[in-house]
C-alpha cells in the first residue's frame, strides 16, 4: 500500500490504511521481545522529534522505536518562550528542509501546526499531538489495544470518558473507531462535551453509573485542573465523584471489559490507583503497544524494507 | 471644464430604479446628462459597451490601519484598493493605534485622503475615548471635524449604560452609532464559529448567540432610546431574525453583512488557512443561506467589506496566533458577482442597491445615484471578465486573502471620483 506522504490525523484515512498500521505494528511487536530488538530497516534515515510542548512519553516513545528500526534520531524540544521569541514555524520548516532530515515528527500546542510543516517540507510529517485536533499515533495504539483483547473492532462498544472537549486522543479515537466500525460514545458533564458532536455519530451521556456496564472499553481521559479554574466543573471532589473511575464503579463493568487511558494519570481524580494498576487495566500494554505502532508509522512512511 | 462621455453601457442606478442603454456625459463633477445616442465631440470618451454603469460603491466598514501601522495599510494604498474594486467612498473604521477618538486624527484622516486625492474616505470615529469603552467620546468635536458615525469595533460596548448614554447622547447628530456585536465572555477563546466542524478541528468555538445576544441587547437598545443603531458585519441567521423583527417593530436600525458571509461556509477552515481568520468567524451553511435571505428580502441593508489588511509575517503563524481578518475591498465586487447575481440570480438592482443608495443613506452623503445633476461618482463594472488575482495585481500593501492567485469573475473596469477618472484596470 502507497501511503500518504504524512500522518496528520485519522479523521480521512480509510479503513485499509488504518488496518495496515494494525498488522505492521503486530509484526513489529514479536521485535520488541527479542534480546537485541533492532532491526536495521531505517538503517541511514534521520528522524527530528520536535517538540513545542512538553512531553516526556511520547517523545521517549518515538525516539525508542526510531532506534529500534536502525534510524538515526535527533531531538528538540522548545519551550513556548523561546518559540514566541521570533522564529515562526515555516522558518523552522525551512531550516529543516535545508538540514536533509528524512522524517519529522511534531507535537505542538495550536491545533492544525503539524500541517504548516508538512505543506512546506519535502520530509515526512507524523503528528504526535496537535492542540486540542488530534493525537492519531495515540488513537492507533489504542485501537491496536482494542484489537488486540478483543480480536475485533466492528461493533465493539467504547465509552470515552471525561474532558473530550480538549482531548485530541478523544477525537482521533473517535474517527478511526467509527472507521472501522465500533459503537462510540462519550461520558462527561456537558461543558466539557464539543457542540455537535452527535454529528460523528457519537452518542452522548452525562451519566456514568447508568451506562459504564453496557461497554467493552472504557477509556479515561486526563483532566487538567485549568479546566475547573475556567468554571468547566466545580471542583475536582464533584469530578471523581461524578465521573471518576473508582473502585466501587469499576465494579459495574461487564466481566470481559477493558480500561484504558492515554496517560499521564491523575490518580485518585479521573482513576483511582487501585483500579488503574488493576486487573482490568490495559495501561502499560498501551505503552509497549505504543512503541510498535511508532515502529510501524516509522516503517511505513520512510519506505522502509526488512532485509 | 473636464468632460468625460461615457457611451453605450446598461446604466443601472438602483435609487431611481433606472436600468437602460445610455450614454452619461459628465461635466466638471457632475453627471450633466444621462440619454441614448448622445454625440458630443472634442471630450474623453469611454466606450462602455456590454458594462454596467453603475454609481460608485459605498463601503461602511474598512480598516486602513492608518495611524498605527503603516506596515499593513495606510490611507493611500487602502483607498487605491478600495478604487479598483469599485469603491468611491469607503469609511475607516477607528481601531488605529491610537485610535480616532480626537478631532485631531478625524482631520489628520481627511486631509490625508485630500492629499492623496484618490477616493472619498470618512473616518468613523469611536464611541468610547481611547476605545476603552468606558466615557463617551467628543461627539460634536468629532462630527464637526467630519466623523461620520460612532463604533468602538473590534469589540462591542460592553456596558450597557455606557451604550445607553452614547446612543441617547449622539440623537444631538443624528448619527448612527455602528456597533460591532459580540458578548466578549461568550466568544472568548474562540477561533473559528462554534459547530461540528470546529469540534473535528479542535479549533476553541465562538458560538453564534456570542453575537445574537448582543444583537437583541442593541436592538432593545435602539428601541428604548429612539437612536440610530447600524449593526456591524452580521454573520448569524438568529441575528438576522432578530433584526427582521425589529424592523417590523420600527427600530431605527439598519445593517450591513460583508462578502466572505455569504460566500464561505465554515468547511473552508479545514485548510487550516489563516485567511479564512475573521472575526465575526464565517458560520454554518444555515447560517449563510439566512444571510443571503436577508440581503434579498432587504433585512440586510448594505454589503460592507470589514476590509482587515495584516501582514503576511502576522497571518503566517500557526491558526490560533494569526490575527482575525481578511482584506476584502478588491475582491468585494467579484465575490457578490459570482454568489449573489451567477448562483442567487439577484437582480442588479438588489445588489447594488446594497452599495450604494443605501450606505449613502446611512452615512447622509449625497452620492449613490446616477441622474442628471447628481455628483458623478460612478463605476463601470465588466460582470463577466475573468482575472487571476495575483500578489502583484493587488494594491492593499496586504495580501492576506483567500483567492490568492484565485481566478475571480467580474471586476471594476473604470472607476470616476467628483467627475474624474480615477482608476482604470490594466487590460
Amino acid at each position: 500500500m502507497n501511503p500518504k506522504k504524512d500522518l496528520l490525523g485519522i479523521e480521512g484515512l480509510g479503513s485499509k490504511e488504518i488496518l495496515n498500521y494494525l498488522d505492521t505494528a503486530e509484526k513489529f511487536l514479536e521485535i520488541l521481545d527479542r534480546p537485541i530488538p533492532i532491526i536495521p530497516a531505517l538503517r541511514g534515515k534521520t528522524i527530528l522529534t520536535l517538540f513545542f510542548e512538553p512531553s516526556t512519553r511520547t517523545q521517549i516513545s518515538f525516539s525508542i522505536a526510531a532506534k529500534r528500526l536502525s534510524a538515526d534520531v535527533v531531538n528538540f524540544s522548545a519551550s513556548t518562550s523561546s518559540v514566541k521569541k521570533g522564529e515562526t514555524l515555516l522558518d523552522t520548516a525551512k531550516n529543516i528542509e535545508a538540514m536533509k532530515v528524512d522524517g519529522v515528527i511534531v507535537r505542538h500546542y495550536a491545533s492544525g501546526a503539524p500541517r504548516i510543516l508538512a505543506e512546506n517540507l519535502n520530509a515526512f510529517v507524523i503528528n504526535a499531538g496537535d492542540g486540542t485536533h488530534e493525537h492519531p499515533t495515540q488513537a492507533l495504539l489504542d485501537i491496536m489495544t482494542m484489537r488486540q483483547h478483543f480480536g475485533y473492532i466492528k461493533n465493539l462498544n467504547v465509552l470515552i470518558v471525561g474532558d473530550v472537549l480538549h482531548s485530541r486522543v478523544a477525537r482521533s479515537n473517535i474517527f478511526g473507531l467509527k472507521t472501522l466500525g465500533a459503537n462510540v460514545a462519550v461520558c462527561a458533564p456537558p461543558t466539557l462535551i464539543p457542540v455537535d458532536i452527535e454529528k460523528l455519530n457519537v452518542e452522548v451521556f452525562y451519566n456514568l453509573d447508568e451506562i459504564i456496564g453496557d461497554f467493552d472499553v472504557v477509556m479515561a481521559l486526563r483532566i487538567q485542573l485549568e479546566r475547573q479554574e475556567s468554571g468547566l466543573f466545580p471542583s475536582a471532589r464533584e469530578y471523581r465523584n461524578l465521573y471518576g473511575l473508582t473502585v466501587e464503579r469499576v465494579q459495574k463493568m461487564k466481566p470481559q471489559s477493558i480500561i484504558m487511558h492515554p496517560g499521564p494519570t491523575n490518580r485518585g481524580l479521573e482513576i483511582d490507583p487501585e483500579v488503574a494498576d488493576g486487573p482490568k487495566s490495559v495501561i502499560l500494554k498501551q505503552v509497549k503497544n505504543g512503541v510498535a505502532m511508532r515502529m510501524a508509522i516509522l516503517f511505513i512512511h520512510a519506505g522502509g524494507k526488512i532485509e | 471644464m473636464n468632460r468625460i462621455l461615457i457611451k453605450n453601457g446598461r446604466v443601472i442606478d438602483p435609487k431611481t430604479r433606472f436600468d437602460r442603454i445610455a450614454d452619461i456625459l459628465i461635466e466638471g463633477n457632475k453627471i450633466q446628462k444621462v440619454e441614448r445616442n448622445l454625440k458630443i465631440d472634442g471630450l474623453k470618451v469611454i466606450d462602455a459597451s456590454g458594462m454596467i454603469v453603475s454609481p460608485g460603491f459605498i463601503d461602511l466598514h474598512c480598516h486602513l490601519r492608518d495611524p498605527g501601522r503603516p506596515d499593513e495599510e495606510t490611507i493611500e494604498s487602502g483607498a487605491r484598493a478600495a478604487l479598483a474594486g469599485g469603491f468611491t467612498t469607503i469609511c475607516c473604521m477607528p481601531n488605529t493605534e491610537p485610535p480616532i477618538d480626537n478631532e485631531g486624527i478625524v482631520s489628520y484622516i481627511i486631509k490625508e485622503a485630500e492629499r492623496v486625492n484618490l477616493c472619498r474616505v470618512f473616518p468613523i470615529a469611536t464611541i468610547t475615548k481611547k476605545r476603552e469603552g468606558k466615557e463617551i467620546s467628543e461627539f460634536g468635536e468629532l462630527v464637526k471635524a467630519g466623523a461620520k458615525g460612532f463604533s468602538d469595533d473590534g469589540n462591542t460596548v460592553r456596558d450597557a449604560r455606557v451604550l445607553r448614554h452614547a446612543m441617547e447622547y449622539s440623537k444631538i447628530f443624528d448619527i448612527p452609532i455602528f456597533e460591532h456585536p459580540v458578548d466578549e465572555d461568550l466568544s472568548k477563546g474562540g477561533l473559528m464559529n462554534e459547530s461540528e466542524v470546529s469540534t473535528r478541528l479542535g479549533l476553541a468555538g465562538s458560538p453564534s448567540i456570542a453575537e445574537e445576544i448582543i444583537v437583541a441587547r442593541d436592538l432593545m437598545l435602539a428601541k428604548f432610546t429612539g437612536a440610530r443603531l447600524h449593526l456591524c458585519h452580521i454573520s448569524t441567521r438568529g441575528s438576522v431574525e432578530l433584526i427582521r423583527r425589529a424592523k417590523k417593530e420600527g427600530v431605527d436600525v439598519t445593517c450591513e453583512t460583508c462578502p466572505h458571509y455569504f460566500f464561505f461556509n465554515d468547511t473552508v477552515l479545514e485548510t487550516y488557512n489563516t485567511n479564512y481568520k475573521v472575526n465575526p468567524p464565517i458560520r454554518t451553511e444555515i447560517d449563510r443561506r439566512a444571510i443571503i435571505e436577508g440581503l434579498r428580502d432587504g433585512t440586510i441593508d448594505c454589503i460592507s467589506t470589514d476590509h482587515a489588511p495584516h501582514t503576511r509575517a502576522e497571518k503566517e503563524l500557526e491558526f490560533a496566533s494569526a490575527p482575525f481578518g481578511m482584506i476584502g475591498l478588491e475582491t468585494a465586487l467579484s465575490m457578490v458577482i459570482m454568489q449573489l447575481i451567477n448562483i442567487e440570480k439577484f437582480s442588479w438592482f438588489e445588489v447594488l442597491d446594497k452599495l450604494t443608495i443605501k450606505p449613502a443613506q446611512i452615512i447622509k452623503e449625497k452620492t449613490g445615484v446616477i441622474k442628471e445633476g447628481a455628483i458623478a461618482d460612478i463605476v463601470i463594472i465588466n460582470p463577466e471578465v475573468k482575472w487571476r488575482l495575483t500578489p502583484e495585481i493587488i494594491k492593499s500593501k496586504s495580501k492576506n486573502t483567500p483567492f490568492l492567485n484565485k481566478e475571480l469573475t467580474g471586476r471594476a473596469e473604470y472607476v470616476i471620483v467628483n467627475g474624474e477618472i480615477k482608476y482604470q484596470a490594466t487590460p
